[in-house]
């Protein structure tokens, strides 16, 4: 990627800013379309249409013009409120969800960097996202919003131990933390004849540690049904109850980066990453991207379709399902795993 | 200057910055900030020195986790949310005489120890070494702390559990709030 990139623009700089700049693009473009897809699932799963009119074809620009409007309103800081932190922490949350997106495989051809600690790295970084909330909850000078700020750190930093032990049973059978090599480790080869060779068909425990992944990170993207932090019926809109216009429109922007990240991350160490599910067929780096966006937006999807699925938990219920069953579960899954790995 | 020195000079001023921020602040709040963005800049100094994975460990453990408590803390222990935490100056005298001798014993180390640069490897992988060493040279230490941190967490279970009664058995189970649906 770099090299193609070098062939055609001039300055070093300029490569390097052109090729950090790809995922940027990337998660903008998403976002629009995602805002959009999860106003027509939501519309579509309680027999409406959603939003049919701008655009013209099912409303498709509803979201660029909302854009537009929100980066005309007035930018407005509480006159009580810490001014520096407040304008400083939804940039804070952005470049934390943003630096992730780093150690994220987009195609065979393309990753930002290929450090070996890569998902140690993911998740040591995301947890920024947290210090960032209870900066604009602290800063806000406001009830709701520091209240929703507490409640986000302690739901991240306890959902963050059955994320990383889950992402431990993947790191026991590829015997590496860069997602890349976890990626190409998947492709080829294809279990019982016919199932591509991903690593959730590896094992019956994989299944398991990919449904426990799969919540944990529900919960630490705050989505229903682990969205306390924001809950409107009682803390009107958690952290971000002060926040208005653009700077508003950057916490929301995190927060759908921040699903696609934890979407692209379950697609790389579970689902074959840019693997074609056809093996070698419909394969390539373009493809690949393809593929990785895909089942990226697979997960993604189903996100918003629980979350017009099941009802919010309370903060108790939160914490309960947190250590008393993800975290033992995924404990003795990790056991499972290994033992599978030393039999066979 | 290469890209390197110039990331280095532009962090260090970072880190001294913000660690004056940290001391000379009066709400605590905003040391607990700074000292966010002390941590992180000692984290890009060892990125900068190919130590990928100290640099990781230090956002992991000191932002993702202790500063996180410390936020906690500070504002779990006050009494209202949003009285400003301000901090005093106490034991003046003790507390100038213990900062110049470190001060003066940092200052003899800096100017007696012969500063030797190593040249930088690009790309040397040091995850790998770093588990076989744990778990051949360094097993006993390795161990011994992951006991520790286990009595640590008992003992902060039995702390938590001692305060509060043992079981709230009579009172009838809280009820869910009304829920509504976003949007």
């Amino acid at each position: 990627m770099q090299q193609f990139l070098e062939s055609f623009l001039p300055a070093g700089p300029l490569v390097v800013f052109v090729f950090s700049i790809i995922p940027l693009m990337i998660i903008l473009v998403y976002a629009l379309f995602a805002i959009w897809l999860e106003r027509k699932v939501a519309g579509h799963m309680q027999d409406r249409l959603g939003p049919m009119r701008t655009g013209g074809w099912h409303g498709w620009a509803q979201t660029i013009a909302d854009l537009v409007k929100m980066i005309q309103k007035e930018d407005i800081v509480p006159a009580k409120a810490d001014r520096f932190l407040f304008k400083m922490a939804p940039f804070i949350a952005f470049a934390a969800s943003y630096a992730a997106f780093v150690a994220i495989p987009f195609s065979s051809g393309y990753i930002g960097s290929m450090i070996d600690v890569g998902v140690f790295y993911i998740v040591a970084i995301t947890s920024l996202l947290s210090v960032s909330i209870i900066m604009a909850g602290w800063a806000s000078n406001n009830k709701w919003s520091l209240l929703g700020a507490m409640r986000t750190a302690a739901q991240t930093v306890s959902y963050e131990i059955p994320t990383v032990v889950t992402i431990l049973s993947v790191i026991i059978v590829t015997g590496t933390l860069n997602l890349m090599e976890i990626t190409e480790l998947q492709s080829g080869n294809t279990f019982l004849g016919f199932l591509p060779g991903w690593l959730i068909f590896h094992s019956p425990f994989m299944v398991i540690a990919f449904v426990l992944f799969f919540i944990a990170t529900l919960a630490e993207a705050h989505r229903v049904p682990f969205d306390l932090p924001e809950s409107e019926s009682e803390l009107v809109g958690g952290y971000q109850t002060e926040y208005s216009g653009m700077r508003w429109g950057l916490f929301m922007l995190t927060e759908y980066a921040d699903m696609l990240l934890l979407s692209l991350l379950g697609a790389a160490l579970f689902f074959g990453g840019w693997n074609s599910p056809f093996g070698s067929y419909l394969d390539g780096p373009l493809w690949g991207a393809f593929w990785m966006l895909l089942k990226g937006m697979i997960l993604v999807f189903v996100m918003m379709w629980l979350r017009w699925t099941l009802p919010r938990l309370r903060v108790d219920q939160l914490m309960n399902l947190c250590w008393k069953y993800l975290i033992p579960l995924s404990f003795v899954n990790l056991v499972l795993i290994a033992l599978w790995e030393m039999i066979f | 200057m290469d890209l390197f020195a110039l990331a280095f000079y532009a962090f260090a001023i970072l880190i001294v910055g913000c660690a004056a921020i940290m001391v000379f602040s009066k709400n605590i709040i905003h040391s607990a900030f700074a000292l966010m963005f002390t941590l992180g800049g000692l984290a890009v100094f060892y990125a900068l020195l190919y130590a990928g994975f100290v640099a990781v460990t230090q956002l992991l453990v000191y932002v993702g986790g202790i500063l996180v408590l410390i936020l906690f803390g500070v504002m779990l222990t006050t009494q209202g949310y949003f009285d400003k935490v301000q901090t005093r100056t106490v034991n003046l005298l003790p507390a100038t005489i213990f900062a110049a001798i470190i001060g003066i014993l940092l200052i003899f180390v800096y100017l007696s120890t012969d500063w030797t640069l190593n040249p930088l490897e690009d790309g040397e992988v040091t995850l790998t070494g770093l588990g076989e060493l744990l778990l051949t040279d360094f097993m006993l230490p390795f161990q011994v702390t992951g006991v520790l941190l286990l009595l640590a967490i008992i003992g902060a279970v039995l702390m938590a559990a001692r305060t509060r009664p043992p079981l709230q058995a009579s009172q009838p189970a809280p009820k869910a709030g009304p829920e509504s649906q976003k949007e």
